[in-house]
């Protein structure tokens, strides 16, 4: 889960970038140029089979993790410790991880999916740019892409210092600062991440 | 103070268990946990019932062998202190408090509130000791060890394998006392000889006893009578890591 786990992390880190070009508000102009490279490179095409590859083995070992530990305990307790000596959040990766997984197929049905459909059929890229306009012109979208991204922001929150602490790096030199860059980072991601549906929705971006 | 206490009854390993109410009078607020328990118990006796079956023995809170879950939480609601070492001016009169065993298919219950603990034992034949020839014992300054490095390792030491940390883990793992075992042994120059197959071997034998896998959750170390650390985790993945890419 934290090999994995921190391969998706940098993944974030590129999609996040390349989408808030958007924000310079030139009508995506800068935008459609990196998504032009990161869509035809073949480099980043290759790439995208190991990150595809990624999530559907950080998918898979949740799923073996989940219910392998859940069989650990046949018989649970009457009385359980709720929050005092656990956050919610590390106690429910699986949950949260399923809430991203069902947002992500919405995501993917939005953009990713009908972008390498109209390539295999010899169209060329789709224009993203005014995809995004016309996807998050509709309020229950915004909402939904905006649940996904707090479900991701917790995920993080947990997952973030989680994997480093899987691969033994998180020492107790370093832990305060995993811990903070692993805070700033489940909050400030996707919250550039909301802002994006929020921004065409709220008319901000032309 | 009065107290009504709901404490988990089975019979044997194979029974259905269920919890009983038990009702006891005129506790008093300096009285460990355990002495509560042996009043209730002396009080069943009277009545010819079968007295409650738990685990105890220095009552010191240094050997490991008390074990109940009280409330929802492993040793009660008190920080870094064993079920013995818990008094009962933690409560008030009139609370109610639930008892139950440890929870884990690795711990069966055999009977109350007593769990069968030795897959810990086997885990610690597993790899958890260092081979010396038998011979004059030398001078303890002949070892130069790094004051930070001891320092950890005794920290590691202090488990006492009471299972706190697979009670609390909502993945009954054993991680924590594992780590703290591995730990404890690899910080130091006697440990080193058998520092690579220490670890697998011992987490291949903690998996075979039936624990859950670890998720970093820390309800461990939160739970943990003697402050046992999550870093010791974080060095038992490092060592486990290390072995396994550098091992023959």
């Amino acid at each position: 889960m934290g090999f994995t786990g921190l391969f998706l992390i940098s993944f974030l880190v590129v999609h996040c970038y390349v989408n808030a070009l958007i924000f310079f508000n030139d009508g995506g102009v800068k935008f459609t140029e990196a998504a032009h490279f990161m869509g035809t490179n073949p480099v980043i095409r290759i790439m995208e089979i190991g990150l595809t590859v990624g999530i559907f083995a950080h998918i898979i070992q949740g799923l073996l993790l989940t219910f392998e530990n859940r069989a650990k305990r046949p018989v649970g307790y009457a009385k359980t410790p709720g929050n005092k000596s656990s956050k919610w959040y590390s106690r429910s990766m699986g949950l949260l991880g399923t809430l991203i997984l069902l947002f992500f197929v919405l995501h993917w049905y939005h953009f990713w999916i009908p972008n390498r459909a109209s390539q295999f059929m010899g169209n060329g890229e789709i224009d993203a740019y005014a995809k995004m306009k016309l996807v998050f012109s509709q309020a229950w979208v915004v909402i939904v892409y905006i649940l996904g991204c707090v479900s991701l922001s917790f995920h993080l929150m947990h997952g973030f210092w989680s994997a480093f602490q899987t691969v033994g790096l998180s020492t107790r030199k370093y832990k305060s600062i995993i811990n903070g860059m692993g805070m700033a980072f489940a909050i400030i991601v996707p919250l550039i991440f909301i802002l994006m549906p929020l921004s065409f929705y709220l008319g901000w971006l032309a | 103070m009065n107290l009504t206490l709901k404490v988990w009854r089975q019979q044997n390993a194979q029974a259905q268990g269920g919890f009983e109410t038990y009702q006891v009078k005129d506790i008093s607020s300096e009285m460990s946990f355990l002495e509560m328990f042996d009043v209730l118990n002396e009080q069943l006796i009277n009545e010819g019932k079968e007295p409650i079956t738990f685990d105890h023995d220095c009552r010191e809170g240094i050997c490991g062998a008390c074990s109940m879950h009280i409330n929802g939480q492993p040793h009660g609601p008190w920080q870094q202190t064993t079920t013995c070492q818990l008094h009962m001016r933690a409560y008030k009169d009139g609370d109610t408090i639930v008892v139950e065993p440890w929870r884990a298919k690795a711990f069966p219950v055999i009977k109350d509130l007593m769990v069968d603990r030795r897959a810990f034992d086997r885990i610690i034949q597993s790899g958890g000791y260092i081979s010396v020839d038998t011979g004059n014992a030398q001078d303890a300054n002949n070892l130069p060890i790094d004051k930070h490095k001891a320092d950890e390792s005794f920290a590691a030491a202090a488990c006492i394998g009471c299972g706190a940390c697979v009670a609390a883990c909502k993945n009954s793992s054993a991680m924590l006392f594992l780590s703290a075992k591995v730990a404890h042994l690899a910080l130091l120059p006697q440990g080193e000889v058998e520092r690579k197959t220490r670890v697998v071997n011992m987490v291949d034998q903690m998996d075979k006893e039936g624990f859950g896998s670890c998720t970093n959750t820390q309800a461990c170390e939160a739970e943990c009578p003697k402050g046992i650390s999550v870093q010791n985790i974080r060095r038992l993945n490092a060592e486990y890591i290390r072995s396994v890419f550098s091992g023959d």
